[in-house]
């Protein structure tokens, strides 16, 4: 295939449609960088060329942004929220995975298929239901509603990717724990934990982006400005009046996704095999 | 050796009780079974139960009305109107989204300077928060300020004077949210079909071309039928995702102009959380449920057909 593409079209060629797809990917994001960084003046110009800056590139909306608006608040709630939820998801999903994984029992095959379904369930379906427990639970307007309602997507994901993990884990060295001595949980503690180190980095990893991908539960429970996450608070509550002040908001676009966009990139691939379900190395 | 003397001075009782797998697997997968009822399996029974009510945010009874609600739901226009809207967006939003991403997987599986880069930056509209992302997008088709217009105008595509609304004509808002989305999910087109086309064995396609198998042959003949099970598995994970979506429509158009991008998500949130209706908008929601299933049972039948 190699050879044959690079003669066919040639090597310009090749490199005219690398471009043009990474122009079509990317673009948005350059837009949100230069947005940032031009002035008012020549932001609301139409006469100016809007691909490069016509005039000296200006601080002036990370100031505000940083300064006169809930910007910080909202990065804080969702490190919170975010911290809160992964906590949750490796208390339940751990030993979830493990014993999907590795305790056979009669239903274990068909359980852990049921959970992989559960991912397929969909905000919309729920977030209706789910708003009136919440408000039922007194946390509406609260980000306490995210904490208690974000693990349902990321239990069964990571739940998942967990039982990846410690298939790939040799059986023989919990035997040879519970051999010396240990008990069945003591040598999930002290043999298999050690060893999946990795596995558990990369699910506090996709637990926390899941968390700051979401948007419709965040959207339909919470209404304070003060406790809206930053994507939901972004989105919404930077447009005073009915004016969008683009400076602003491309520039809290952009320095809340670049954190999250570096994470998932990094951890991509096990997040393929895991949707694909197939083995994690 | 230290702790495994400890281990073996455990009290008895406990130490039986941590032995025995048949417990101890029930036990460890019992919250997170807990959590899915809970959250999961009630809500939506309760979605169920609130769509035969007259529950509403101002009067909340759950006085039981039958099929009413879902004989009003279907009887509306808008709601014909979103359902046709749903499946174009659905539809058109997953071709493109494939053809672009097997393209890009194509580009991307050769080896070239720069191949690294290249695909961190297609895989950026798929990483980054979905709401940030598409403010991006709103600001490029601003009504004013479009860049895209700016450029249509400079090549002397588009009349300067009268540009086109992106966002504020029907037909063209149908297409700008249906690419955007189709923008978002491509790059998880690109990353499977790259898992994909590194899956396939080397010595089968070395064999197919000294066999003669030309560059169609090769794609359509030996690597499509490979990695088939899991494109499948991706295109019901991205048909789930984009009939369900309501980020984006909310964020660019919310709904309008004249409910023309309406989707079923867009619209259960109107219904039932702006106008407070829930009675209605968990109807809206459950017509998601027929198409889910469908989804789940073709999902499971390509995760058997993997095993075997």
């Amino acid at each position: 295939m190699n050879r044959l593409i690079k003669t066919a079209a040639g090597q310009g060629s090749f490199y005219a449609a690398v471009a043009v797809l990474v122009t079509f990917a990317a673009f948005p994001f350059y837009w949100m960088l230069l947005t940032t960084f031009k002035s008012d003046a020549d932001l609301y110009n139409l006469k100016s060329n809007p691909y490069w800056l016509n005039a000296a590139p200006t601080l002036e909306h990370i100031r505000y942004l940083f300064g006169d608006t809930l910007f910080l608040q909202w990065v804080a709630n969702s490190m919170i929220v975010g911290l809160c939820v992964v906590a949750i998801t490796l208390i339940v999903a751990l030993p979830a995975g493990y014993s999907l994984a590795r305790i056979s029992s009669r239903g274990a095959e068909s359980l852990s298929i049921g959970i992989f379904l559960t991912y397929l369930v969909p905000p919309t379906l729920l977030f209706l239901p789910l708003s009136r427990v919440v408000s039922l639970l007194g946390l509406q307007d609260s980000l306490w509603s995210l904490v208690l309602v974000y693990p349902t997507f990321t239990i069964p994901f990571c739940t998942w990717l967990f039982m990846g993990f410690f298939k790939s884990v040799p059986r023989e060295i919990e035997e040879a724990a519970i051999v010396d001595g240990c008990t069945v949980a003591g040598a999930f503690v002290k043999t298999i934990l050690p060893l999946s180190l990795p596995g558990i980095l990369t699910v506090i990893i996709f637990a926390f982006t899941l968390t700051m991908q979401e948007f419709v539960y965040a959207l339909t429970f919470i209404s304070s400005s003060d406790e809206k996450p930053v994507t939901l608070g972004v989105a919404t509550d930077l447009v005073r009046g009915d004016i969008f002040y683009w400076g602003e908001l491309m520039a809290a676009a952009l320095i809340a996704s670049v954190p999250v966009a570096i994470a998932y990139s990094l951890f991509l691939d096990r997040f393929i095999s895991g949707i694909t379900g197939g083995a994690v190395k | 050796m230290a702790t495994i003397t400890a281990d073996i001075a455990a009290p008895r009782r406990s130490r039986y009780l941590l032995d025995r797998p048949e417990l101890i697997g029930p036990l460890f997968v019992a919250p997170a079974i807990l959590y899915v009822v809970l959250l999961v399996a009630l809500p939506f029974f309760l979605a169920i139960y609130y769509s035969v009510s007259a529950f509403t945010i101002f009067d909340p009874t759950y006085r039981f009305v039958g099929l009413s609600n879902f004989s009003d739901i279907l009887k509306s226009e808008v709601f014909r109107r979103t359902l046709a809207n749903t499946f174009i967006f659905t539809i058109g939003a997953q071709v493109i989204g494939l053809l672009l991403g097997k393209f890009a997987a194509m580009l991307l599986v050769q080896e070239f300077p720069g191949r690294g880069l290249a695909r961190a930056l297609v895989v950026l509209p798929w990483a980054v928060p979905v709401s940030l992302a598409t403010l991006a997008w709103q600001w490029m088709f601003d009504s004013l300020y479009s860049v895209i217009n700016w450029t249509l105008s400079a090549m002397a595509l588009i009349d300067p004077a009268s540009p086109p609304q992106w966002l504020g004509q029907q037909d063209l808002a149908m297409l700008a949210v249906t690419v955007v989305h189709a923008w978002r999910l491509f790059p998880f087109g690109v990353v499977i079909f790259l898992a994909g086309f590194t899956s396939v064995p080397k010595d089968v396609l070395d064999a197919a071309t000294v066999d003669g198998a030309g560059f169609w042959r090769r794609n359509y003949q030996i690597i499509l039928p490979i990695i088939m099970p899991i494109v499948l598995i991706a295109v019901i994970f991205g048909t789930v995702f984009t009939f369900t979506d309501l980020s984006v429509v909310y964020l660019l158009t919310k709904g309008g102009p004249m409910n023309a991008t309406q989707v079923l998500g867009s619209l259960a949130f109107q219904v039932g959380i702006l106008s407070g209706d829930v009675a209605h908008g968990a109807v809206i929601c459950l017509f998601l449920f027929p198409f889910l299933l469908i989804a789940v049972v073709v999902l499971l039948r390509a995760l058997r057909r993997r095993e075997i």
